[in-house]
């Protein structure tokens, strides 16, 4: 698929260019994009380090498992006729919570990991797709990586965004869910 | 001194007095973890080269320009910023695309602007729909129905429309 994607985009790119006639500037605009890619990353490596560092004291302290103890009541009501103390369960507490402390490279090895534990309850039909939704919807509690590119921006306030941010999620985060019952309900009654 | 200012300090004074009682050794559990988003950030730089200049070219030529006018009807009729446009439709193809697409926006625009606002709220609330689905779907060997992307876009497209309502709500 994004190789689909990217080769449109070049030849659109192209086609237009020529057509409006300044392809001078899309060739320049080469050189100078890749040297911009290089640029961005070292700008975020060094936010990216130290959260990475703190949310390792954070799992290591215990305090991943005291969150995973906080979820029980909301991960229950998404997914009503999984057993608390079932493997799957956990797993899924575990995914949200790297999810909510931004940690993506360790929630989707615990989501993979949770569909797969879901897969054995023939009962859970909806729950797959609600698992997807919930780690398709950003639930970011800190948004590092906005906050530190309006930093390097020049914002006044670069984390001034995090409250709007966290109410935007939880929006779309129920439509996603509430979107997952309606389309699977039929299903699963069914069964 | 609002709460959004002072949230990111408080979080890291808990969780080192808090990782200081349980003992935890502070000091190589940081750098572990530091390390390993090192690591990440260095996989990032490759396609990250590609996808900027993918859409650098776009802007460049035009195109992302000639999109947004076609879609401003309903962009406008939704109260949204034409600048985004282009990052919402990227956002749930690609996240490095999406990044790439801020740090452009965000040299031709204040991040404190309104249209700013509403690029960095939209940027955090949502991820790489198409992405997710597709690692998880083939992780569990399940083929993906078309129901779990109505749904996934459904969370997407709520999440465009209030970007815009509560920047204008918050500010």
């Amino acid at each position: 698929m994004i190789n689909y994607i990217i080769t449109g985009f070049f030849l659109v790119s192209f086609l237009l260019s020529a057509i409006k006639g300044n392809a001078s500037d899309l060739s320049q605009s080469l050189l100078f994009s890749s040297e911009n890619a290089v640029k961005l990353v070292i700008g975020l490596s060094g936010s990216m380090a130290l959260w990475g560092g703190i949310m390792q004291v954070a799992n290591k302290s215990g305090i991943t498992k005291a969150i995973t103890k906080a979820l029980k009541k909301p991960v229950g009501f998404l997914f009503p006729a999984l057993p608390e103390d079932s493997e799957a369960f956990q797993t899924i507490c575990m995914n949200i919570t790297a999810n909510l402390l931004g940690l993506g490279n360790a929630a989707t090895p615990l989501g993979i990991k949770a569909i797969k534990q879901l897969k054995m309850y023939k009962y859970t039909y909806s729950y797959i797709p609600m698992l997807v939704v919930l780690n398709t919807s950003s639930i970011q509690l800190i948004p590092i990586t906005v906050a530190t590119l309006r930093l390097n921006h020049g914002s006044q306030s670069p984390w001034d965004c995090t409250l709007p941010i966290l109410v935007v999620s939880l929006i779309s985060v129920i439509a996603g869910c509430l979107a997952v019952s309606v389309l699977y309900s039929n299903r699963s009654k069914n069964r | 001194m609002t709460l959004s200012e002072i949230i990111v300090p408080v979080i890291i004074c808990l969780v080192f007095v808090f990782a200081l009682i349980k003992r935890v050794d502070i000091f190589s559990e940081f750098v572990h973890g530091a390390k390993e988003n090192l690591l990440i950030a260095i996989d990032l730089i490759p396609p990250l080269v590609i996808l900027l200049t993918a859409i650098e070219m776009l802007s460049v030529s035009g195109t992302i320009d000639a999109l947004s006018d076609l879609l401003s009807p309903v962009t406008s009729f939704l109260g949204f910023p034409k600048e985004c446009t282009s990052l919402a439709l990227i956002r749930p193809v690609s996240g490095s695309g999406a990044l790439a697409a801020l740090e452009s926006l965000f040299q031709d625009i204040s991040p404190d602007s309104y249209e700013g606002r509403v690029a960095s709220v939209l940027m955090g609330s949502s991820e790489t729909t198409f992405y997710t689905i597709a690692v998880y779907y083939s992780a569990a060997r399940i083929k993906a129905e078309y129901k779990v992307f109505v749904s996934s876009l459904t969370a997407d497209f709520t999440c465009f429309v209030f970007s815009a309502l509560i920047v204008r709500l918050f500010y």
